[in-house]
């Protein structure tokens, strides 16, 4: 069984086809790569064959990529001497894209050799763009959906079959940046203007039949005598100021968190100042070195294997049939119900959009409307787009017009009474069978199923702001909730193309539970006399997008104060003491409130631009002399999410590991290169951790006692991901 | 242990590092013998008079390159069986000359050295020798690596040195070079450049302003903000070496840090045997010597640990010593200097620094020894300690004596 079929025609042109079984897109495996080696080796010895054609069976694309569970299990199929093996594997693929690049050509001379085509009628990612990138010219399908680049440092890792060295030396270390470090994607066309691909055509296969009996010069430029870098080498003048940018924007903008970009610029540079082999053998060695290095393997398992198999259903009730959604009702036009609404409207329901009066409700449905204006300026989007979309929703104070929907979503205010007279009102409206959810993010879904007469129907569906860039979804199952509300809100979530995560009902869920000790322990150092800039900047260092603080900020220190109120008055004298409580009241009666006010735990100018810590700050709560070591901080700073999520685990409210990884990453940006909460754990070993914490809540109480499940791990040395492996779990 | 001694320094005076400066004309290694051949005629160097020239230079390519200590003694009149050697430990690199020479001397390696160095710092560009600290990513980005000037405003973020501070140590260094001058204190050393058929090019310092006030100062733009702040962005940097900042004070300007300029000393350095041989008296006796490594983003704060180390080795203490020469490099690394140990700037530079006379990059550490030693003879003081930053994290350090 093989993906790849050759063909040789009267006119000498060898076509190999790409044809992975049973996708939609070409995957690479190591197979696949053995038998194109194959059919190269036999194109290139036939004398028959004047010329190749490397090009794909799938309509629309290419290839996606390396199946990326490949390269998750190559490490462990690596043997004993996992880097030598990785790195003899690495070398092998070279060692054929050097073939298809060479083809045949005399060492000394590039006299002969048999020039080689890549016709790609669209998508080509990763390894699928690798491989033309070694061809001698490409040619692309006009198809302006297709995405051409090389993603890889999005999951951890970075191109380590020659698109690293090819990239840069066609295009200089500058040009070649954004699409190495940031793994940009092009359209066709934008891809031909940045030199990454050379033609785009209506009919891409005779072009490239045409050029490949045109005797073409196949010789790459870093294969001719004299080739230089464009942009300069690193020690060329204008490549050193490259270089020496390059190092510093790396390091600010990945805080020094992820190990691959620093990896992937450390095979750039040493690479450039050699021939085009032996930087392809240095590739392999940070390309290897970064295989190894755990955070790879925790990116790839959370960021795309796992992070799938949530959006694909793997924890949907199986025997629940489709429960796709047509007409949803969204209670609330406020920011999250506008939200709601708009991404229901993009995923093609129809929407009615609830709120108290038409003026409340029209302006719920104008945020769908800015919205498409943005888009349409930025050319994403077209006046019939956002007509289609405005059609879709109904704005209306009128709960009649809930008539007929199949999913109900209530996002008003989080006042437990105002929440039951509306479940109660809509419920005598909506059909028998429709699912009914809320969008709280602190009252328990139980008590809030009180209200409604189909508590089994009714769910939580906690949406993140602002509703239509967050990529997570939090749904929560009531004590009744049944397995079809399940199914509705998965389905609905698949639907807008989010990822979702199931948990049970607790308080603050999943995420809250582990943002809020966060926040609270900024807070707490900001009491104890710790630098404010050393908490921020302590978090970022440890790959989250914002400190706690600036977090404080951005959702509104008043919220903050509400949270605490309300938690205090429900938990009474088990409420826990928080002296950052009394910092973020006293915040809130200076009517510093946030980046909403212009004035928080920041100042900001008259743009909303942070200019600093605000001094008033200093002022109530002076620097102690001796401030903590980085590393202390960050440890609180970790510790105090990561052992909420070790708790939530340990309580039945998360019930898969894999949610509470890729929920913490997608949720709150929770450190990505650590792969989740209890990723890390695996990565500092569950007995570093157990005595870590002990130490923290000798020092600092008992908020950082080591949870039970963790000692107990730490004591016979397990790791989540083997404990607590999916598999496992579905085998028992 | 055998003692080393100084019995003879010399400097030339420092020309403007740029194209229109009068010592632009004159080559790295033409520039350097000035140096050496004063030495020679001032103590009667014939022959294998002294074993090695130990010369620092930091920009070691073009007509720097290729161990331009033996191209300058080839180019001197001194005789073709004194070897030479370059040696670079940046800016301290002619100080480490005199350590070097020193340590041999007192090793028992030879009766006497030359140690100095050069820099024409308007001809063969400063940073124009590359370097692998800036742009290999695995060392600076491992190292969080900022130009020093970033560094130096570093210190003065961390160490609470405003501009205004910064400005008067500036105006201050210009009016001490005056005086000195004026009063002749840099007579002794000095030796002028002339040309090939004996005309003068430069007799006196060039790069000093006199006339520089707080207000004239105050007009000057910082020099690193644009390359912290926006391009490429040097301060993330500092900031995620140094979290508890919350942003860097960008103090230091062209008027406040030192110039760039060209220039060569020389120091003649022997134990007792050689003054014998030569007839020569020593003019101070070089008691210790030290040289250490520091965190490389905040880089110029050597001059402190350094220090440390100098006192802690020699058993001398910091109020042992009566006069300092710390290199101004920049006006923050004086000023930390000073905070640190408490030292009254009375004490510090006393004839002015580098922020007004220039600072020729190899051979500003033999510079500043031959300035301390003209200035305990001429105060009549006994123990001077000089001490200057280093790039990418170091610090050296020099303590003589006057027998």
């Amino acid at each position: 069984m093989t993906d790849f079929t050759l063909n040789k025609d009267a006119e000498g042109i060898a076509t190999i086809t790409w044809d992975t079984e049973g996708k939609s897109m070409n995957v690479m495996s190591i197979q696949g790569f053995s038998d194109l080696s194959d059919m190269v080796d036999d194109a290139l010895a036939d004398d028959a064959v004047k010329g190749i054609i490397i090009t794909s069976g799938k309509e629309g694309s290419f290839a996606g990529g390396m199946d990326l569970n490949v390269i998750a299990k190559m490490k462990d199929d690596a043997g004993d001497d996992p880097a030598k093996g990785l790195f003899d594997g690495v070398m092998n693929m070279h060692a054929v894209l050097r073939k298809i690049e060479r083809a045949g050509m005399d060492p000394k001379t590039n006299k002969g050799g048999k020039p080689i085509a890549c016709v790609m009628p669209g998508t080509a990612l990763g390894i699928g763009f690798e491989i033309p990138l070694s061809c001698h010219r490409t040619f692309v399908a006009n198809n302006p959906k297709a995405k051409i680049g090389l993603p890889e440092i999005m999951v951890g890792i970075f191109p380590g079959a020659g698109g690293t060295t090819r990239l840069v030396r066609k295009l200089g270390a500058m040009a070649a940046a954004p699409f190495l470090l940031q793994g940009k994607l092009s359209d066709p066309a934008k891809a031909k203007q940045a030199g990454l691909i050379d033609e785009v055509s209506d009919d891409p296969m005779a072009d490239a039949r045409a050029w490949v009996l045109s005797e073409p010069n196949i010789v790459k430029p870093w294969d001719e005598k004299g080739y230089k870098m464009p942009g300069g080498a690193p020690y060329h003048p204008a490549g050193f100021m490259t270089f020496l940018g390059a190092s510093v924007m790396v390091h600010s903008e990945t805080q020094g968190a992820f190990p691959a970009a620093k990896a992937l610029l450390s095979a750039v540079y040493e690479g450039a100042l050699v021939p085009f082999d032996t930087a392809l053998k240095i590739e392999t060695r940070w390309f290897v070195h970064t295989l190894l290095n755990p955070s790879s393997s925790a990116m790839i398992r959370s960021l795309f294997i796992n992070k799938e198999a949530l959006e694909k259903g793997a924890v949907r009730p199986a025997d629940v049939p489709d429960q796709k959604v047509r007409k949803i009702g969204v209670l609330g036009a406020g920011m999250m119900g506008a939200g709601i609404a708009l991404v229901s409207a993009q995923a093609g329901m129809e929407v009615v959009l609830i709120d108290r009066d038409q003026a409340a409700a029209d302006k719920g449905k104008a945020y769908t409307a800015t919205y498409m204006d943005k888009g349409i300026a930025r050319k994403k989007a077209t006046p019939e787009k956002k007509e289609e979309m405005l059609a879709r929703i109904t704005a209306t104070p009128d709960l009649d017009a809930l008539k007929g929907c199949d999913l109900i979503i209530e996002a008003v205010f989080e006042d437990p009474a105002v929440k039951a007279e509306m479940t109660k009102k809509v419920e005598a409206v909506i059909p028998e069978d429709c699912i009914f959810a809320s969008n709280t993010s602190t009252l328990p879904i139980t008590d809030l199923a009180k209200a409604s007469a189909r508590p089994e129907q009714f769910i939580g569906i906690h949406f993140f702001s602002p509703v239509e860039k967050m990529l997570l979804v939090e749904i929560i199952k009531g004590e009744k909730t049944g397995d079809r509300a399940v199914a509705k809100a998965l389905d609905y979530v698949r639907q807008i193309r989010k990822t979702p995560i199931v948990v049970n009902d607790a308080r603050f869920f999943y995420c809250n539970r582990c943002i809020i000790p966060y926040i609270n322990e900024g807070l707490r150092m900001i009491t104890e006399g710790v630098s404010p800039s050393l908490i921020d900047n302590a978090a970022r260092q440890l790959g989250f997008p914002v400190g706690p603080l600036q977090l404080n900020d951005e959702t509104s220190i008043d919220l903050g104060a509400k949270i605490a109120r309300a938690t205090k008055a429900a938990m009474g004298d088990d409420y826990p003491d928080s002296p950052g409580d009394d910092l973020i009241f006293w915040m809130e009666a200076e009517g510093r409130l946030g980046r909403k006010a212009n004035a928080g735990f920041y100042e900001y100018d008259d743009k909303g631009k942070r200019t600093g810590f605000w001094p008033g700050l200093g002022e109530k709560y002076p620097l102690a002399e001796d401030q903590p070591d980085l590393i202390e901080v960050q440890e609180r700073l970790m510790f105090s999410q990561v052992l909420e999520a070790v708790r939530a685990l340990e309580e039945g409210v998360v019930m898969d590991i894999r949610e509470a990884d890729v929920g913490a990453i997608l949720a709150w940006g929770f450190a990505p290169w650590s792969g989740g909460p209890l990723s890390w754990l695996d990565m500092i070993g569950t007995p570093y951790a157990a005595e870590r914490t002990a130490a923290l809540a000798a020092k600092y109480g008992t908020r950082f006692e080591t949870p039970a499940l963790l000692k107990e791990m730490g004591d016979k040395g397990q790791s989540f991901y083997t404990r607590f492996a999916p598999e496992a779990e579905k085998a028992a | 242990m055998t003692e080393a001694y100084i019995y003879d320094a010399v400097r030339t005076p420092r020309g403007k590092g740029r194209k229109d400066g009068a010592l632009h004309e004159v080559t790295a290694a033409r520039l350097s013998a000035v140096a050496l051949n004063a030495l020679k005629e001032r103590n009667n160097l014939e022959g294998h008079a002294v074993e090695d020239v130990i010369w620092g230079n930091v920009t070691q390519v073009a007509e720097q390159g290729a161990c331009l200590a033996r191209t300058a003694v080839l180019a001197s009149d001194l005789d073709e069986s004194i070897p030479g050697l370059s040696i670079n430990r940046f800016c301290a690199s002619g100080l480490e000359a005199v350590n070097v020479a020193a340590n041999q001397v007192r090793g028992g390696a030879g009766n006497g050295y030359i140690a100095g160095g050069v820099e024409c710092m308007s001809r063969v560009p400063m940073g124009s020798d590359g370097g692998a600290i800036a742009v290999d990513p695995s060392i600076a980005i491992d190292n969080y690596f900022v130009p020093q000037g970033i560094s130096a405003d570093i210190i003065a973020t961390k160490y609470g040195f405003t501009r205004d501070m910064a400005d008067a140590m500036a105006v201050e260094s210009q009016r001490r070079a005056k005086a000195a001058w004026d009063a002749g204190h840099f007579s002794r050393s000095i030796v002028p450049v002339y040309d090939v058929n004996g005309l003068p090019i430069l007799t006196h310092d060039e790069y000093m302003r006199p006339e520089t006030d707080m207000q004239s100062l105050g007009a000057l733009n910082p020099s690193f903000k644009q390359m912290g702040e926006v391009m490429p962005g040097f301060d993330k940097i500092a900031i995620l070496k140094y979290p508890e900042l919350e942003r860097v004070n960008h103090i230091h300007h062209a008027g406040n840090s030192s110039g760039i300029v060209d220039g060569a000393s020389a120091v003649l350095i022997g134990n007792k045997e050689l003054g014998e041989q030569l007839g020569l008296k020593p003019r101070a006796r070089i008691r210790a010597t030290a040289k250490i490594g520091t965190d490389p983003t905040i880089m110029l704060t050597g001059p402190v640990p350094v220090t440390e180390k100098i006192m802690r080795d020699s058993g001398m203490q910091v109020s042992d010593i009566d006069l300092f020469e710390v290199n101004e490099a920049f006006a923050s690394v004086v000023m930390r200097f000073e905070q640190a140990f408490n030292v009254d700037h009375d004490k510090v530079n006393v004839n002015g620094g580098s922020i007004a006379m220039g600072h020729p990059l190899g051979a500003t550490g033999a510079m500043i020894i031959g300035a301390l030693l003209d200035e305990l003879e001429r105060s009549d003081k006994e123990l001077g300690l000089a001490t200057l930053c280093i790039g990418s994290g170091m610090g050296a350090a020099t303590i003589i004596e006057r027998v």
